[in-house]
C-alpha cells in the first residue's frame, strides 16, 4: 500500500529525514516510536501533503503510484488519512458540517453525487456512536474549546467517517485519559480490516497494548534504525532508547 | 459642468418644481445654503481622510433622469428576497414604482417620502421627526436640500409588523450618469417592532452615485432592525448616511453587508436617549479589485445603562481597501455603559490595504468600554487541516472565510436573509458550498 525509499526531507535547509524506507501493506498495522526530534511529525506531515518541508531525494508511493507531488486533498482523496497531534481549531465551523463537506468534496473528486442526508445521518449517527460521542458535541465549533480527549476522539470520528485506506495516527494517545484511550484504540480496531493499513506514532508503548502492531519501527535521526514486532515496543518501555543510539555508534 | 455648480443651478427649478408646504421649503433652503457653503468634503477632512470622492464626482451626472423606463419584475426579481412575503417599496431612477410595489396604510403606513412631505395627514410626524437627527454636514445638507422620494414608515404604537419591508432603488441606466438622493424616515413608536431591507442596485454598467439619508427613530421599547445590502455594480457609487435615535428599552441593530460597488462610503450614528438600550452594529465587507468600502460609525451614549456592541469583519482581496473607523462617545451622564467593538480583517493580498480606527472619547468613570482590531492572514495550518480531510484550497479558503464572517452572519434574524447573504458570499468566493452556516 505505502511504499516509501531513501525519503530525504528538509526545512529551512535544515535536514530532517535522511533516507528513510518503509514499506506498508494492507491490512498491517505499523508502530513508529523514536525520541523527540527523531522527525515522525515530520514524517506524517510528509506523507499528508504539508508543503512547508522540501523533499530532496526519494520516492512516496501509494499503491504504486507516486504521491510526492499531489495537493494535501488529492492524497486525501486517494485514502490518506492523518490524526493531527495538535488538530486546528476552526471557530465558527461545526463538526457536522466539516464533516459533512469533507465527505461530499471527496465524493465530488470522485465523481460521486453528494451523499444523501438520510445515509450521512445515520453515518454520523453510527460512527459517534462507536467512538462514545454526544450528538451535541456535534453541533460544537470543530475542536474549539475541546479537551484534549474530545479533538483526538473528534479524529478518530473522522477517520470512521472517511474510511481511509492509510491511516496515520500521530501521537493519538497524548492527552488522552485511560478511559479516553480505550474507546479511541477500540474504534481504530473497528475500523480496521485487510484492506486498509495503520501507522500508529507514539512515544509510549500504552497505546500499543490496545492497538496490536505488526512491525514496531524505531526512527532516530531521520532513519529508521531498527525494526520488529511487538515486543521490541516493550523492550523500548522497558530500556528507553539510549541502548539503541549506543547500538549505532 | 462641474457637479457642484450643477447642483447649485437646478436648485432654484427643483424647489419651484416639488410642491411643499414652507416648512420644508425652510429646512431646505438652510440645507442648501450649508452645501453651498462646504461644498463636497475632501481628504483634507479628517473624517474623510481614506476615502477620496474625486473621481466620483468627475462625472457628468444626470440629477432628474426624465426618460421613464419601466423594468419587468423578471428582470430585478433577483434583486429581491422573493421567497417571503413582504411590504415592498421600489425605486426606479429615483421614481416610486408602484408596479413592482407593495405598500400600505392598513394598521401602519408603509409609502413615499413624496406624499409624507405634501399631505397633511403626515404633517405632524413630519414636523416631528423630519430632518431632526439629520447632521448638518456637507452630503446630509445635499440630500435635504434635494429630498424628496423615498421610504416613509410610520408604525404606530404596539405594532409588531409581520412582514419584512424592502426598500429597492433600482438604477436603469437610460442616462450616461445618475445620481440619486434618496430619503427614508422611519418612526416605530413605543413598542412596536419592523424588520427593514435596503438594497441600491445598478442595472447597467454606467456611472451611479447615491447620496441617501436615512432617519430612524426607535420609541422605548420598539425594536427595529435593518439590513443594508451592498452588492452593486463596479461603477456604482454609495454614501449612505443613517441616523438612528433611540429612547428606553429600544433595541435597534443595522447589519451593513458591503460586497460590491465602487467606493461605498456608510456613516452610521446611533444616539442613544434613555436607559436600557442596546444599539447593535454589524458588518460583513468582502472586497476584491479596486473597491472600496469606508464604514465610519458613531455611537453617542447619552444616559446611563446603555449597551452597544459594534461587530465588523472584513476580508480585502487584490488592491481593494477597508477603512474602519468606529467612534463611541460616553458622555459624564452615561454611567454604567458597556460598549463593544471589534474590527477584524484579512488581507488575501500584499496590495490590499485596511485602515481601522477605533475612538473613543469616555467622560463618565464606571463604564466597560472595549475595542479591538486585528488584520490577518488565513490561517495556513487550519487550511492544512481542511485539505487533509479532502476538502480543496479554494474551499478550504472559503469554508475558513465563511466561519470568519459567521459571528456576524448567525445574528441575521431574517432566514432567508441569512441565505441570500451566505450565497452572495460564495458566490463572490467563487465557490459550491454545499453546508449552511
Amino acid at each position: 500500500m505505502l511504499k516509501i525509499e531513501n525519503l530525504q526531507a528538509s526545512i529551512d535547509d535544515k535536514s530532517i529525514l535522511k533516507g528513510l524506507n518503509l514499506e506498508v501493506k494492507a491490512g498491517e498495522v505499523h508502530a513508529i516510536m523514536g525520541p523527540n526530534g527523531a522527525g515522525k511529525s515530520t514524517l506524517a506531515n510528509i506523507i499528508a501533503g504539508k508543503d512547508d518541508y522540501e523533499i530532496t531525494e526519494g520516492t512516496i508511493e501509494l499503491n504504486g503510484e507516486d504521491i510526492s507531488e499531489l495537493a494535501p486533498e488529492e492524497r486525501a482523496h486517494n485514502g490518506v488519512f492523518l490524526s493531527f497531534q495538535y488538530p486546528v481549531e476552526i471557530p465558527g465551523v461545526s463538526v457536522t458540517n466539516f464533516i459533512k463537506t469533507a465527505i461530499n468534496e471527496t465524493r465530488k473528486a470522485k465523481g460521486l453525487e453528494d451523499m444523501p442526508a438520510k445515509d450521512m445521518l445515520k453515518m454520523i449517527r453510527e460512527k459517534s456512536e462507536l467512538l462514545e460521542i454526544d450528538r451535541k458535541f456535534l453541533s460544537r465549533s470543530l475542536n474549539e474549546g475541546f479537551s484534549g480527549g474530545e479533538k483526538k476522539r473528534n479524529e478518530i470520528f473522522q477517520m470512521a467517517m472517511l474510511e481511509p485506506k492509510l491511516a496515520i495516527l500521530d501521537e493519538t494517545d497524548s492527552g488522552l485519559d485511560i478511559d479516553a484511550l480505550r474507546i479511541v484504540a477500540n474504534g481504530v480496531n473497528k475500523l480496521k480490516s485487510k484492506d486498509n493499513a495503520v501507522i500508529v506514532i507514539t512515544h509510549y508503548q500504552r497505546l500499543l497494548d490496545y492497538i496490536v502492531p505488526d512491525f514496531v519501527h524505531v526512527l532516530h535521526n531521520g532513519k529508521i534504525v531498527k525494526s520488529g514486532d511487538a515486543s521490541l515496543a516493550i523492550e523500548l518501555e522497558a530500556k528507553g532508547y539510549d541502548w539503541i543510539k549506543q547500538e549505532l555508534v | 459642468m462641474e457637479l457642484t455648480d450643477k447642483l447649485l443651478s437646478s436648485y432654484v427649478a427643483f424647489e419651484n418644481r416639488v410642491d411643499t408646504n414652507s416648512d420644508i421649503h425652510e429646512i431646505r433652503s438652510k440645507a442648501f445654503q450649508n452645501f453651498e457653503n462646504l461644498g463636497f468634503p475632501t481628504k483634507k477632512l479628517e473624517a474623510w481622510k481614506y476615502t477620496s470622492l474625486n473621481s466620483v464626482l468627475k462625472q457628468d451626472y444626470s440629477l432628474f433622469p426624465n426618460k421613464e423606463n419601466a423594468i419587468q419584475l423578471a428582470d430585478v426579481q433577483k434583486y429581491f428576497i422573493h421567497d417571503i412575503d413582504t411590504y415592498k417599496l421600489v425605486f426606479i431612477d429615483g421614481k416610486y414604482s408602484s408596479f413592482l410595489s407593495e405598500s400600505t396604510h392598513d394598521t401602519f403606513d408603509v409609502c413615499l417620502m413624496s406624499a409624507a412631505l405634501t399631505k397633511p395627514k403626515y404633517k405632524a410626524v413630519i414636523e416631528n421627526y423630519f430632518n431632526k437627527i439629520a447632521k448638518k454636514d456637507n452630503l446630509t445638507s445635499l440630500n435635504t436640500a434635494f429630498a424628496n422620494e423615498g421610504a416613509y414608515i410610520y408604525i404606530p404604537r404596539n405594532v409588531e409588523v409581520e412582514k419584512p419591508i424592502q426598500i429597492l432603488n433600482f438604477t436603469t441606466g437610460s442616462e450616461a450618469a445618475t445620481m440619486l438622493q434618496p430619503r427614508n424616515l422611519i418612526v416605530v413608536e413605543q413598542n412596536a417592532h419592523v424588520q427593514i431591507i435596503e438594497r441600491h442596485q445598478s442595472l447597467t454598467s454606467n456611472p451611479v452615485l447615491t447620496n441617501a439619508v436615512t432617519e430612524v427613530f426607535a420609541a422605548k421599547d420598539a425594536t427595529v432592525d435593518i439590513y443594508k445590502i451592498q452588492n452593486d455594480n463596479t461603477n456604482a457609487s454609495l454614501v449612505d448616511n443613517s441616523y438612528i435615535e433611540q429612547k428606553s428599552n429600544s433595541i435597534v441593530s443595522v447589519h451593513t453587508f458591503s460586497f460590491g460597488g465602487n467606493i461605498t462610503r456608510n456613516n452610521l450614528n446611533f444616539y442613544q436617549k434613555g436607559e436600557h438600550i442596546d444599539s447593535i452594529l454589524k458588518g460583513i465587507t468582502i472586497l476584491e479589485g479596486k473597491q472600496h468600502v469606508d464604514h465610519h460609525t458613531l455611537v453617542h451614549h447619552i444616559e446611563p445603562n446603555c449597551e452597544s456592541h459594534q461587530d465588523y469583519k472584513g476580508i480585502y482581496n487584490e488592491r481593494s481597501t477597508g477603512v474602519f473607523n468606529g467612534k463611541v462617545v460616553v458622555d459624564k451622564e452615561a454611567q454604567k455603559t458597556n460598549a463593544y467593538q471589534k474590527s477584524n480583517n484579512v488581507l488575501l493580498s500584499d496590495k490590499a490595504t485596511i485602515n481601522a480606527k477605533p475612538q473613543l472619547e469616555i467622560f463618565a468613570d464606571d463604564v466597560k468600554c472595549s475595542h479591538g482590531c486585528t488584520i490577518g492572514q488565513l490561517d495556513d495550518d487550519a487550511l492544512f487541516y481542511m485539505q487533509q480531510r479532502g476538502i480543496p484550497e479554494k474551499e478550504g479558503k472559503a469554508l475558513l472565510m465563511f466561519a470568519f464572517a459567521n459571528t456576524v452572519l448567525e445574528s441575521v434574524k431574517i432566514p432567508e436573509v441569512k441565505q441570500r447573504i451566505a450565497k452572495i458570499i460564495a458566490n463572490k468566493l467563487n465557490v459550491k458550498i454545499g453546508f449552511d452556516l
